[in-house]
């Protein structure tokens, strides 16, 4: 007897498990990679789809293997033979292994090297994000809106035919039934075969009456069974969901970023690059984040994720203006008693002079006392990144910022001089706090 | 008009076309070759269950692991970027026995893989002497279901980072996890049965609410002992031993109950899947052979096209194809080539000898009934022995084999023997060593544990012709044992 089965309708992703397993296992590794690759890859490309190219360090499975070069003899066929004679000698390849042999390092598992992999968007931001956080996010008021989910409620007896819990509903029937001692249909067959039995017997006496009987009895049976359903209605139970409010803090992040003529494209890259990082962590990890992307040059405007990202302007710098800017929205639309406010600053440092004082102004009496948390990233070319090698020298706008740090300790300043500055500045940035 | 008698025409396959090939194959399989095979279960997958499959020894259903994991990532990727075609099937030493086909496969494929699996193999699994005596195709599925609920089980209770790494350690002595020699228990479907409804019921017993309570870290009173008394542990050491994780597994100090059940799970895999690493070249010599006579049998009775045929014969070649020691494809010897070659000469040597195969195979030479001299030879042979008997020197002058000699500090290899009159039987012998997995495996064994005292295990690697074994993996490995035996281990090397 031969079966056909068609498996291809069950389900995908049986080594989903053992993936999960593994990604655990190399996440060190997976971390560094991803990284590197990080840095590497189009603006418009962090945290697509990637392929990521591992050490097998961490994940090596070792067993005990033979070693046929460090000693010993030993003897081995090949194919192919060409112009060899017995007695001949053939030279070893310096270093390496004999010809074919190649085979053999790879069987053990120990011979393989670094090994690719594509990882999907969601696993590379799970490792990108993990153990980061908008730090000081607290409930900042009582009437916040507050958003509901759905929470399952054990079983009822009502709901609609989608909910129905099959293996709750069967169980109660079987039970059911069995109490009623319904007949199975296997019995009413056996008696029906019985009776075809006995009617292809001779009529006697005996068999006539044993053939009443019996008709009346499956008569019974037959009767029964109709009105014992096999499933009945008080059988159906359902899965039961009921509403429930969870308390959500509403946030706010204003992404502040000098798009002036002292920014290179290099920096602006390195700039759009960072406040993409930010993008996709806030939007994986906090779904009700509110985000305001405000670029500016010698002034400043408030524009969509689109134009934030992929527009070119140009001007003189004047940093307040976007201060101003991001002032005026927030009293506009972002009260302080129902949100908590976030801002993250890039810049090169550069600012038309005296501004930097105003800025300074601005920060220390109006914005500090608003914010939950205010990044400022200074991106420096790599040649200014050894002049002012020290925290503390700087151009003008850093000095100044510096002043502020002091005061204020939920005021960070980060420089960024290379693409792989950015995700260590950006852990250390929105590094969950030690509880 | 001719009504033509062929199973298919088109590439495409359906269920109905399937079933009408498949059962001119069995036709042919068990009427013309005479075949013996389990039932069969033919399943159709998509290529990602094929990959899901590869990932786990290939068997349907296998506890969790981050090497499979790993090894899913590596063939997915390879597949994706088109370096490695997917196999065409993967078949399952069960009863009933198991065949995955590719969706994607064409009719012609179908039918190819149906021969070769659900009949070559097939036939193999039920009928070679290995099999039969070392494996249990009825209880597999049961036992791979037990082992994948009582590890998921133990990740749960114990959590998964402890599970883990007595697995690893497990996996690292694999290859030292068989029996060789000694017929190890063999676990019936019933007693596993038995005993896995003993220890669910143990442990519904012990079960005490109360244990929850307790902070994390402290150990319940007494930890539900999960492994009975069968087969236990009598108090003597049988020594020297090599089945390390057999040893391990009754004798460790610092293992638990739990723990040691694990080891036992690994080592039954290690075992099942013993004869299928003694049988390579016999196990695809066997399904490549039966898969060309069906296919050719179908065709000369007229149920399949010539293209179907040409198709064939094209896959066909590249599956046997071998490439020479010299080129960059050589990756050793092909077993599907190796192996189908010498049952295609086996079938010459029956049915049309020349003088030379008079003198080397004088019972088999002329017998014409190679079929009964093959189904002989499936039964009871391995790679080894199977090379040893039937090797012919006209294969040897085929693939041109020549042996080598290597000695480490030499810079150079000598030529010890090629395909000629005087190195046939060096060759041949040599060739049959090199399958004998019990002198191509390290051999170690167990040969003391100082129970009493400090209880330091002593390991020896009995080196063959003076090979030591890998440094550095060496190290690893025995630091996966000392994890499991809680003391110092020694290994050392003797010569043999």
């Amino acid at each position: 007897m031969t079966y056909f089965i068609d498996r291809r309708l069950n389900p995908k992703g049986k080594s989903l498990a053992n993936r999960q397993r593994f990604l655990r296992r190399a996440k060190a590794q997976i971390r560094d990679a991803v990284q590197k690759s990080l840095k590497d890859a189009a603006v418009a490309d962090i945290g697509k789809e990637r392929k990521i190219k591992i050490s097998t360090k961490g994940t090596k499975e070792p067993r005990f293997r033979l070693d046929p070069k460090a000693a010993g003899e030993r003897d081995f066929v090949l194919p192919g033979n060409k112009e060899f004679m017995p007695g001949d000698e053939i030279k070893k390849p310096p270093g390496g292994s004999g010809q074919g042999r190649g085979k053999e390092a790879s069987d053990s598992g120990e011979g393989e090297d670094d090994f690719e992999f594509v990882m999907s968007q969601d696993e590379v931001l799970d490792i990108f994000f993990e153990d980061l956080e908008l730090p000081n996010l607290v409930r900042t008021t009582l009437k916040e809106t507050q958003s509901k989910a759905w929470r399952r409620a054990g079983i009822t007896t009502a709901g609609s035919p989608t909910q129905i819990n099959l293996i709750r509903t069967m169980r109660n029937a079987q039970g059911r039934r069995l109490a009623m001692r319904r007949p199975s249909l296997s019995a009413v067959e056996a008696m029906q075969k019985e009776l075809e039995e006995l009617e292809a017997l001779q009529p006697s006496e005996d068999t006539k009456l044993r053939i009443s009987a019996l008709k009346e009895k499956l008569a019974r049976a037959i009767a029964k069974r109709k009105w014992v359903g096999f499933i009945d209605p008080v059988d159906v139970r359902f899965n039961s969901y009921t509403e429930q409010p969870i308390p959500t803090s509403q946030a706010v992040m204003f992404c502040l970023m000098d798009v002036s003529g002292s920014m290179g494209e290099r920096e602006k890259d390195l700039a759009k690059r960072f406040y993409m990082l930010l993008h996709l962590f806030l939007r994986r990890r906090y779904d009700k984040v509110d985000i305001v992307f405000i670029r500016h040059t010698h002034d400043a405007q408030e524009v969509d994720e689109q134009e934030f990202f992929y527009s070119r302007q140009s001007g003189g710098t004047i940093v307040s203006t976007a201060l101003d800017k991001m002032l005026e929205v927030q009293r506009e639309r972002y009260t302080t008693s129902d949100w908590n406010i976030y801002a993250a600053q890039a810049s090169d440092g550069y600012t038309q002079s005296g501004d930097a004082r105003r800025c300074v102004e601005m920060l220390n009496n109006d914005i500090m006392p608003l914010c939950q948390y205010y990044a400022y990233i200074e991106i420096l070319d790599e040649r200014e990144m050894e002049v002012f090698a020290s925290e503390d020298s700087g151009a003008e706008l850093w000095r100044a910022y510096r002043t502020v740090a002091d005061e204020w300790k939920n005021f960070a300043t980060k420089r960024i001089s290379k693409p792989a500055d950015i995700f260590p500045v950006f852990r250390e940035l929105f590094k969950k706090a030690e509880a | 008009m001719i009504v033509s008698k062929r199973l298919f025409e088109e590439a495409e396959w359906d269920f109905a076309t399937l079933d009408r090939t498949y059962k001119a194959i069995e036709d042919i399989a068990l009427n013309d070759l005479k075949l013996d095979v389990y039932p069969n279960q033919v399943e159709i997958i998509s290529s990602e269950q094929m990959l899901d499959a590869y990932s786990s020894m290939g068997m349907p259903l296998m506890y969790h692991h981050w090497s499979f994991g790993k090894l899913f990532a590596r063939e997915d990727t390879m597949y994706r970027a088109g370096y490695s075609a997917l196999a065409y099937e993967i078949v399952i030493n069960a009863s009933p026995c198991i065949s995955y086909l590719l969706e994607e496969n064409t009719m012609t494929m179908q039918a190819l893989v149906m021969a070769h699996a659900a009949f070559g193999h097939n036939h193999f699994f039920k009928n070679n002497y290995l099999f039969k005596q070392w494996t249990n195709a009825e209880g597999i599925l049961d036992y791979l279901s037990f082992a994948k609920h009582y590890i998921s089980a133990c990740e749960e209770r114990y959590g998964r980072d402890e599970v883990e790494s007595v697995l690893d350690a497990a996996h690292a002595l694999m290859d030292q996890g068989v029996f060789r020699y000694r017929r190890p228990p063999k676990p019936s479907k019933e007693r596993v049965l038995e005993k896995r409804r003993r220890r669910a019921e143990y442990e519904a017993e012990a079960y005490n609410e109360l244990w929850r309570t307790l902070p994390a870290g402290v150990e319940p009173p007494s930890a539900p002992p999960m492994f009975l008394d069968e087969d236990e542990f009598d108090g003597d050491i049988k020594l020297p031993e090599e089945n390390l994780l057999y040893f391990i597994e009754k004798n460790s100090p610092a293992l638990r109950g739990w723990q040691r059940e694990i080891l036992r799970i690994v080592r039954n895999m290690a075992q099942y899947f013993y004869p299928q690493r003694q049988t390579k070249v016999m196990n695809e010599g066997c399904a490549t052979f039966v898969h060309y006579t069906i296919m050719n049998l179908l065709y000369d009775r007229g149920l399949i096209s010539e293209s179907s045929l040409l198709e064939f014969l094209h896959s066909h070649t590249s599956v046997v194809f071998q490439p020479e020691f010299d080129d960059r494809r050589y990756s050793g010897l092909n077993p599907y080539a190796l192996g189908y070659a010498m049952m295609a000469d086996i079938r010459r040597i029956a049915e049309a000898p020349t003088a030379e195969d008079r003198d080397w195979f004088p019972q088999l030479a002329g017998t014409g009934d190679w079929m009964a001299a093959l189904r002989d030879a499936w039964a009871n042979y391995r790679d080894e022995s199977f090379i040893e008997q039937y090797l012919s020197p006209k294969l040897i002058r085929d693939f041109r084999l020549f042996a080598l000699y290597d000695k480490a500090e030499d810079g150079a290899y000598h030529v010890a023997a090629i395909h000629n009159e005087q190195g046939y039987r060096k060759v041949r012998s040599l060739l049959a060593r090199q399958y004998d997995t019990s002198t191509a495996d390290p051999n170690i064994q167990v040969t003391g544990a100082d129970l009493k005292g400090d209880r330091t295990l002593f390991l020896e690697h009995k080196m063959h012709r003076g090979i030591p074994l890998h440094h550095a993996t060496k190290d690893s490995v025995v630091a996966h044992i000392e994890r499991l035996w809680g003391h110092d281990v020694v290994l050392e090397e003797v010569a043999d």
